[in-house]
This record gives structure tokens, sequence and C-alpha cells, in this order.
């Protein structure tokens, strides 16, 4: 049993001993501040490669998805199982022509192929991705999150008015707006669980809810729902994928890149759409945490699930309009995580942490909200449905000749 | 406090662009998002049908109305055959009279299964809902092959009837996808029509009033879904149109949404039809004896049908020679897209998206 177990341990830390053996065999050799400089380094180029590395997954799991909602196979040509699809793509996008428009700002544009890319990698150096395998963990871990995925708005607001092309700079006014407006859900519906954890590091989140035996999914299922809804907005998936919404305006922001410019917004946007999966994984669905297998394991696990529900709403959702996506933002999901903010203020002063009497009460007032919302916010057209009228003799159209 | 300074844009949407049917421009002028003023631009594809109709002699003519929409061809030769058996003063045999009024209606639900897939894709719904209509698309093409050869220019009707039986396969299959067909647009409506963004998308967007659709002349589901049910199959029956029992489908408000409806229902109601006609199909010739050189009486004719997008006329204008002299189709596309600028006013960008995809429009149609 034992045996098990300790195998099991050396499973689960196998990456973290990994970097202690590393970090061991370089201090034969180096001084302390050379140890911990390389190692930096060290740390920064395996997340680097991690998430590089992912999307060749993320890719062909996307298409394979979508490919089984649509009733078809998605790639299969390539590789087995198509699993080298994203390969051939990248090699196809490399030999692309590059090109800068003429009348564009030449530096801004190049310069807003690269920006987006760095915050979204910069923010996997806050994830928990298992026990002890955080490359920084920092004591303001979801602020950090919050400023650093700020700066992939910019970048895209680089991009969209820097092309000098009128659907360029319609996507680039459409993300500014959506993603400011979608920030603030975004923050106030974990402001909840920060409370309830008395820290912004994500290392404490995960830890708090090992403490209440019950992930915070269970205690703040509006705020789950309200985070996750915000999010899919912030990185703009369908359905709120208007910032580049294929059938209106193109391409959006990078309607005039192409090449490697191009694959360095998908490659951001991909690994933002997983940055965002193992955000909820940490902060709402218990991170590492979970029996058996190994955490790293588990962190995957459940972050892929989140991102197979992106897909899935990828592939059936229709998009919202521009006004609509507004409304949403602040007439449904700003209010709705403020008031959850303020009941589980109350909620957590009167019950005790830790314990099953909070759980219950928490999930109650979750119960009561979620019906208040159904009440107030059932929609119109369920009240007044449209029928056609079926009508067996036809009418002449009168045309007023006057 | 100065007032602040706006300006509006011009902005260049198509010809080549994800979702104009096509080669179709339009040049809108934006405040912001709010469309101020759109002017379409037609004429990219268009490539001479009608003075190549000309040149063609009468029987030629019949593949080329495939040309016209391609995605109803059926269509499109049945309202060409008629106009010139009318003029002709042919009366085809009645069982080639019942295998087109099934081809037709066929072709019917048909493009109200692209019209609704392309919809949802402007709608933003990656592709899926246009693939589940693609594949009941796939078994009416296979319908097709089956009988005329090909998938999507059949020239399937001739003048004096059709150019072949039916194979002995089609009646089964046929009556297997006529019975299959209700079923899948429950599955449909379920699946779309009860979704919270469709309707919140689709509801009170590019509203034409009855009075000004007639004014413009719109015909069809277009027509229709602003509360006129004016159907010439009903109105003016041609054919057999009299001998089936079916509705006209009537919207409300005039909205996309109700064009979507009333699309939906016009699917049932073709079912409806073709199981009738499958049920009464009669023995006998498909056929009048062909002739190798057509040559129609002096004098001049106009003929239209309903077609899946609304009137679809021809007019044509024999002097008895082996070419018609003159070779004119009333397009309901067209005529159709005349009222977009009407409707797109005032609304937002995304909205003219989803109301040229409501109109229903094929640039073969538009353009000629």
């Amino acid at each position: 049993m034992e045996a098990i177990q300790g195998i099991l341990e050396f499973i689960d830390q196998i990456f973290v001993k990994l970097s202690f053996w590393f970090s061991a065999q370089l201090a034969n050799f180096l001084p302390d501040w050379g140890v911990t400089f390389i190692m930096m380094f060290a740390t920064v180029l395996v997340l680097i490669v991690f998430g590089l590395a992912s999307i060749i997954w993320i890719n062909v799991f996307e298409r394979k998805i979508i490919g089984r909602i649509q009733d078809r196979y998605g790639p299969n040509r390539f590789g087995p199982w198509g699993l080298l699809q994203c390969v051939a793509d990248m090699i196809k996008l490399l030999t692309k022509e590059d090109v800068t428009p003429t009348k564009a700002d030449r530096l801004i544009f190049n310069l807003a192929a690269v920006a987006p890319v760095i915050p979204t990698f910069m923010i996997l150096a806050v994830l928990p991705f298992g026990r002890g395998m955080v490359a920084a963990d920092l004591s303001i871990g979801y602020l950090y999150i919050v400023a650093v995925g700020c700066l992939g708005t910019i970048a895209i607001f680089m991009a969209g008015w820097s092309s000098r092309n009128k659907y360029a700079l319609l996507g680039g006014m459409r993300t500014v707006a959506q993603m400011i407006s979608y920030e603030i859900p975004m923050v106030l519906s974990v402001v909840g669980v920060l409370l309830l954890v008395g820290s912004l590091s994500m290392v404490s989140i995960v830890e708090a809810q090992g403490q209440w035996r019950l992930p915070f999914v269970v205690l703040q299922p509006l705020a789950f729902v309200l985070y996750f809804t915000a999010a899919v907005a912030e990185v703009n998936r369908s359905p709120f994928d208007l910032p580049e919404g294929e059938s209106e305006i193109v391409a959006g922001y990078h309607t005039e890149y192409s090449g490697i410019k191009f694959a360095m917004f998908l490659l951001a946007e991909y690994i933002n759409a997983f940055s965002i999966c193992a955000i909820a994984t940490t902060v709402f669905l218990g991170g590492w945490q979970g029996p058996i297998l190994p955490s790293w394991a588990w962190f995957f696990i459940k972050t892929y699930f989140l991102y197979f529900v992106l897909i899935w709403m990828r592939g059936t959702l229709p998009r919202l309009r521009v006004d609509q996506l507004m409304n949403f933002s602040w007439k449904t999901l700003v209010p709705l995580a403020l008031a959850n903010l303020m009941l589980t203020a109350l909620v957590a002063k009167l019950v005790p942490q830790y314990s099953h009497v909070g759980a219950i009460a928490f999930l109650v007032m979750n119960v009561v909200v979620i019906v208040c919302i159904a009440l107030v916010k059932y929609p119109r057209w369920r009240r007044d449905r449209r029928e056609v009228v079926l009508v067996p003799r036809t009418a002449t159209p009168q045309v007023d000749s006057s | 406090m100065t007032e602040l300074k706006t300006e509006t844009i011009t902005i260049n949407m198509g010809p080549q662009h994800p979702s104009t049917h096509g080669v179709f421009r339009l040049i809108l002028t934006l405040d912001g998002e709010t469309v101020v003023d759109v002017e379409p631009v037609v004429g990219y594809l268009h490539r001479n049908h009608e003075k190549i109709g000309e040149k063609n002699n009468w029987i030629q003519n019949t593949p080329f109305t495939d040309r016209l929409d391609y995605i109803s061809p059926m269509s499109n030769e049945f309202a060409y055959v008629l106009a010139v058996e009318k003029l002709a003063e042919i009366e085809p045999p009645e069982r080639a009279k019942y295998i087109r009024i099934i081809m037709v209606e066929l072709n019917r639900i048909v493009n109200h299964m692209i019209a609704v897939g392309f919809l949802l894709n402007e709608l933003g719904c990656f592709f899926t809902p246009m693939f589940y209509c693609l594949r009941w698309r796939e078994l009416v093409v296979d319908l097709y092959e089956m009988t005329a050869g090909s998938r999507m220019m059949p020239n399937y009707f001739w003048i004096g009837g059709v150019s072949a039986d039916l194979p002995e396969k089609f009646l089964p299959e046929c009556k297997e996808f006529v019975d299959a067909v209700p079923g899948f647009i429950d599955e449909l409506e379920r699946l779309l029509t009860d979704n919270e963004i469709l309707q919140m998308r689709c509801r009170n967007v590019g509203v034409l009033p009855p009075d000004v659709a007639v004014e413009y002349g719109c015909t069809g589901p277009l027509l229709r879904a602003s509360g006129v049910p004016y159907d010439i199959r009903k109105a003016e029956p041609y054919s057999i149109y009299d001998r089936f029992d079916f509705d006209i489908a009537a919207g409300t408000v005039g909205d996309v949404l109700d064009r979507y409806l009333v699309r939906i229902a016009e699917m049932r109601q073709s079912a409806k039809i073709v199981e009738q006609a499958l049920r009464d199909l009669p023995e006998g010739e498909t056929a009048t004896p062909k002739k190798r050189k057509f040559r129609p009486p002096e004098g001049d004719v106009y003929h239209r049908i309903e077609a899946p997008k609304g009137e679809l006329g021809f007019y044509l204008v024999s002097d008895g020679s082996e070419n018609p002299y003159r070779y004119k189709i009333r397009a309901p596309s067209f005529v159709n897209l005349q009222s977009l600028p009407y409707m797109c006013r005032g609304h937002k960008i995304a909205d003219v998206v989803i109301i040229i995809g409501s109109i229903d429009i094929t640039m073969g149609e538009v353009d000629r």
C-alpha cells in the first residue's frame, strides 16, 4: 500500500523533483545567484515551450470536436489521426507572403503582431499546474492576471488602428468596448471567492478549496457562470466573437495580417482561451486537487473539460449583436456580480468558515439569487411566441395607385 | 461644452466578402456601427444571360436556365418550360406533370434549407446548422442524380415533359425522404427557433411592412413574411397545383424572424405536396414525342411560377424561328433585393448581413 502511495507521490511530484534535480546539478558549479538566474530562465522556457506545444494539441482537439459537432471528421490527413495538422498549418503560414499595407503605420502594425502574445505567456506564470508546480506564486496572483490580461486589449487595438483598414478599425473599436465592459464582471465575480480565501494568491485559492473540502463552484455557482461568461467574451470566443465576426467584418482587427503575424494572433487567442479555462479551474474547480490521479493530471482534465465547453459553444451558438453585447454586460453581468459579491460578504460574515453549514448557506444564497434572476430576466420572447399564420387561400396584394 | 464632432465612414462591403452570397457589393455609410445608408451594387456576375438566351435555340435554353438560381435549378427549368409550352400550346402527359411537381417541391425544400442554414451562418453560428441542412440537401441531390444524372444542373425538364422516367429506386427513397422531413424540421426548430440569441438577433430586425413590400414588388417568402399571403401557386394555379391541398404560410411582423419561420413552415407544406404527388402519381408516358428542331409559332408569352425565392417569370418572344427573339427573365432575387436599403437603415452593421441572408438571394439570378 505504502509502495503504491510512494509511486503515486513520485509521479505527482515528478516535475517538481526534476526541477530540484536540475538546480542541484547547477549548484555543483554555479554560485547561488547563478542558479536562481538560470532556473528563472529555464522556467520561462518551459512555460513558453509548453504554451506553444499545447497549441498544437489544442488546435487539433478543437477542430476535431467542431468536426464531430458538424457531422464530419475534422482533420485526419496529416500524422496519426491528423494530430500534426497544426504543424502543416504553421508551415503554410510561415511560407506565406508577409504583407504590410502601404498606408499602415508600419511600426505599430508590426509591433501589434507580437504584442498580444507576451501577456498571454505572462499569465501562465502564476497558474498552479499541480501541487508545487507554479512558476511564481505571487501574493497578488489574481490581480496580476487581471493587469496582464488587459495588455491584450491594447495589442488588439493597436492592430485594429494601425492597419488603416475600416474593417480592422471596426473590429478594434468593438474589441476595446467589449473587453473593457467584460473585464468588470470578470473581476467582480471572482472577488467573492477572494473574500472567502482572504488572499489573491492562486496557490492559496487552491488550498482554501482543500480546506473547504469543496470546490468553489459549489459555494459560488453563480460567480462561476458569471466568470466563465465574461471570460469567454474577454478572449473573443463565440458567442462573443464580435471583434473578428467573420460574417460581418471579415476578420476584424487582423484583417490585414497575413503569414506569421496572423499566426501570432491565432497563437495568442488559443493560449488566452486555455488560460481562462485554467484560471476557472484554479479558482472554481479546485485546481489540481483530486483523488488518485497526479495533481497535474487533474488540472489538465478540468481545464480541457472547460475548453471543451468553449468549443461546444463555438460550434453551436450564434453571435450577439454589438449593442446586445454591451447590454448583457452592463445590465446583467455587472449587477449580478455586484449582488453576488455583497451577498457573499454578508453570508461569509454570518457562517463559520470551512463548515457544512457554511457551504449550505452559500448554496441557498445562490439558489435564491438564481431564482430571482430567472423571474426578472425571463425572456420576453418566451412570453410572446411568434407563430406563422397558415392560410388556405391566397390574397391578391392591393397597390395604392395614387 | 462644444458638441462632439462625429463623422460617418463609408465601407465597401464586397464584392469579395464572406457573407454577401457571391459577388454582391454594398456601399455602407456607417455612423459608428449604425447603418445610415446602403447602396447595393450589382453586376459583378453579369454574364449576358439574356442575350445568350437569344442565340441559343429553344431547347438549349432549358439547361441554360439551371445557371440562374443554381440552388433551385428545377424551378428555373419549370418556369421556362411552362412558358414555352404555353407559347407552343403543348400539353405534357399527366405523369410528367406530377413528376415536375415532385421535383420542384423537393427543390423548394432544399432552397429553404440552404436559406435557413446560411442565415444562421450569418448570425455567427459557425457552420453547424449549415452542415445539418446540407446533409438533407444531399439526399435530394442524390434523388436528382438518380433521375437526371446530375446533382446541381439536372437539365431534367424538357419541353413537353421530362427527359426520363423516374428510376425504380426513386419512389421508395423519395417517400422515405419526405416522411423524414417533418422530423428533421422539428429537430431544426428545437435546436434553432428557441435559441435565445437567435430570437434576440432576429426579432424586429429588418421590418418590411406589407404595403412597402408590395410597392417594392417583393414576392415569395419575403412578401409572405410581411403578412401578405400571396402565393402564385394559389393565386394563379399553374400546372396542376390546384389538385393539391396545402396552405400558405404568412408572417405577422415582417422581420427576419418571420422570414425564417415562414421558410420553415413552407418546407413542411412542400413535403405535404410531394407526399400527395407521390400518392397520386399516374402511370404512363413522361414526354410528348420530341422534335429535333423545335419551332414555336410566332407570338409572345409571359409565364410566372412561384419559385422558392419568389415570382420567377419568363417573357419569351418568338418570331417562328429556332431561337427566341427575346428571352427576358423576371428574377425574384433581383426584385426582392431592392428592399434591402429600406430594411437596413438605422440598424447595425451586423444586421445588414442577416437581412441579406433573410432575403435569400442568389447572385446567379440577380445579375444574370
